[in-house]
């Protein structure tokens, strides 16, 4: 039998996922940011931390804030950002590109790495530490992209807490680094300040997997637990993206629980090493492959911008039918 | 909604920590065959653990036994595992998902993300386990759970290797059942056949 209990425990999930597609719409038409595509589970978890954190009781009282308080929205948005990483993190990934991809980016004139969705960089010192070690970094740009401007900061920044910089040696150690982590960070009271040398070659710079183009010619991507928050149909796109941004034999290197085998684009990759999830882009003719659709493309920059335009033209139409009226009037 | 649909349990979720291993080998060990859910477990190791926990259970468990993958669909009768250093979620279309996101109850995987998220998913058609353990994590989860309509499990602190994780479960909400670990399978095995223990 089914108790009054679970009818409103029902009623309750109904509305909370209603509530849900609203504030994400709402944040779609505001500013852009579109995570209407995002597995919700996870999502849901961090849009309920927000309401407890700010004493509010329901998620559709999020939506004034969003739309009327921006700090809010600012502080939402870094929630929705996982800005959880570590140097060196899963460091037998560090391993196989030190002792299997390494070899074959050696004889190319120019490198381009691709640090989709960095974080607060982490990734991205521990990626210059490891080509600088294997005397690529001087031929070696990093693009290091992620959606949010505050961690994106805090990446250019690359101000570390100290306490967490034993973790992060051991995870350089195993991941076949032989020097003194030590050298390359000074430390400051209880932060470790890495050295300038090693953002040298690195842009920094905003993008959004979810509603931004392609990112040109790159030799590797590295993406790696960004995918997993993300649908089925979103994570396709993404690919999609990826496997235009790369050149021919580039590399997309994913996190150990990511996978591209599930994906349309799946014959686009072969396994290059398969346990640490870095696949090798395959040529096949360009038939096989669908065409971008664009329509995912649209920004709510693009949408904001012509529906303005569109409303001023109504506007200026009702001004012209006015005046028309009044001219037929006079006469 | 079909009121009838709704009396019948859907899926299992364990939660086990510090002396775990053992529990689980006694539980997973004397699944039927033919059990009709799918089992969803956490369970605290630590986070450079391998990825191929599940096999220590595959050999003397007549269920599979399988690590969840990412976006993969839940079937009966399979035992799950979350991967070691991420949190696993149910998606409302009955697939898993992963997160990175910080550890909760200083653990990552947290029993309390899978319970809750399931119990959003599954509702009143969710069973809820939590094991022995040294701290508090699923409690939380737990009510989540019966709050949701749906039937709680405690194993009784008296028979577990580490009691406080069961105590802490039993003082934060009212629990259907408080067992010994050896009764916990016919219990759940005879919900899952007439939706009444």
């Amino acid at each position: 039998m089914k108790d009054n209990k679970d009818v409103n425990s029902d009623d309750h999930n109904e509305n909370e996922n209603i509530e849900i597609r609203m504030l994400l719409e709402a944040i779609f038409l505001k500013y852009g940011y579109d995570f209407r595509n995002y597995a919700k589970a996870s999502l849901k978890r961090r849009i309920n931390q927000r309401m407890t954190l700010s004493g509010l009781e329901k998620i559709s009282d999020m939506i004034h804030n969003v739309l009327y308080d921006r700090l809010f929205f600012d502080k939402f948005l870094t929630d929705l950002s996982i800005n959880v990483t570590e140097m060196f993190r899963d460091p037998s990934f560090f391993l196989s590109i030190r002792n299997r991809v390494i070899s074959e980016l050696r004889e190319l004139p120019y490198i381009k790495v691709w640090l989709a969705g960095c974080s607060t960089g982490e990734e991205v010192y521990s990626m210059s530490i490891l080509l600088t070690e294997e005397k690529l970094y001087e031929k070696t740009r990093i693009y290091a992209t992620d959606f949010s401007q505050a961690a994106l900061n805090k990446a250019k920044d690359g101000i570390y807490k100290l306490n967490d910089m034993k973790k992060y040696t051991s995870n350089y150690q195993h991941a076949g680094g032989i020097e003194s982590f030590s050298d390359y960070y000074s430390t400051k009271y209880d932060s470790a300040i890495m050295n300038q040398s090693l953002k040298k070659n690195v842009t920094f710079s905003n993008h959004n997997l979810v509603t931004d183009g392609v990112f040109g010619e790159m030799n590797v991507i590295v993406c790696r637990n960004v995918l997993i928050y993300f649908n089925r149909e979103l994570q396709d796109n993404v690919f999609r993206l990826f496997m235009d941004s790369l050149c021919e034999d580039g590399f997309l290197c994913l996190g150990s629980k990511e996978t591209i085998r599930l994906s349309k684009y799946s014959d686009n990759f072969e396994d290059f090493i398969k346990e640490e999830k870095i696949y090798k882009k395959r040529m096949i003719s360009d038939q096989t492959v669908d065409p971008v659709p664009q329509v995912e493309r649209l920004d709510g920059s693009v949408i904001r911008k012509s529906s303005v335009l569109i409303s001023d033209a109504i506007k200026k139409l009702d001004e012209l039918q006015s005046l028309i009226n009044t001219v037929n009037i006079d006469r | 909604m079909n009121k009838k649909y709704r009396k019948k349990y859907e899926a299992v979720v364990i939660g086990v920590s510090a002396g775990g291993t053992n529990a689980l080998k006694m539980i997973l060990s004397s699944m039927p065959a033919d059990f009709s859910l799918p089992v969803i477990i956490v369970q605290h190791l630590h986070p450079n653990s391998k990825n191929d926990m599940p096999d220590l259970y595959n050999d003397s468990c007549r269920l599979k036994v399988k690590q969840a993958d990412e976006k993969e669909g839940i079937v009966r009768g399979c035992i799950y595992f979350a991967p070691p250093n991420y949190h696993l979620l149910v998606e409302d279309d009955r697939t898993f998902s992963l997160s990175v996101e910080a550890p909760v109850n200083f653990s990552r995987p947290s029993i309390d993300v899978l319970f809750e998220s399931a119990s959003d998913v599954y509702g009143a058609s969710l069973i809820g386990v939590v094991l022995t353990g040294a701290n508090n994590d699923g409690s939380r989860g737990l009510k989540k759970i019966k709050d949701g309509g749906g039937l709680t499990i405690v194993q009784d602190p008296d028979t577990a290797e580490y009691p406080s994780m069961p105590t802490s479960a039993i003082a934060a909400s009212k629990i259907d059942y408080v067992v010994p670990l050896e009764d916990i399978v016919s219990v759940i095995v005879k919900l899952s056949e007439t939706g009444v223990g």
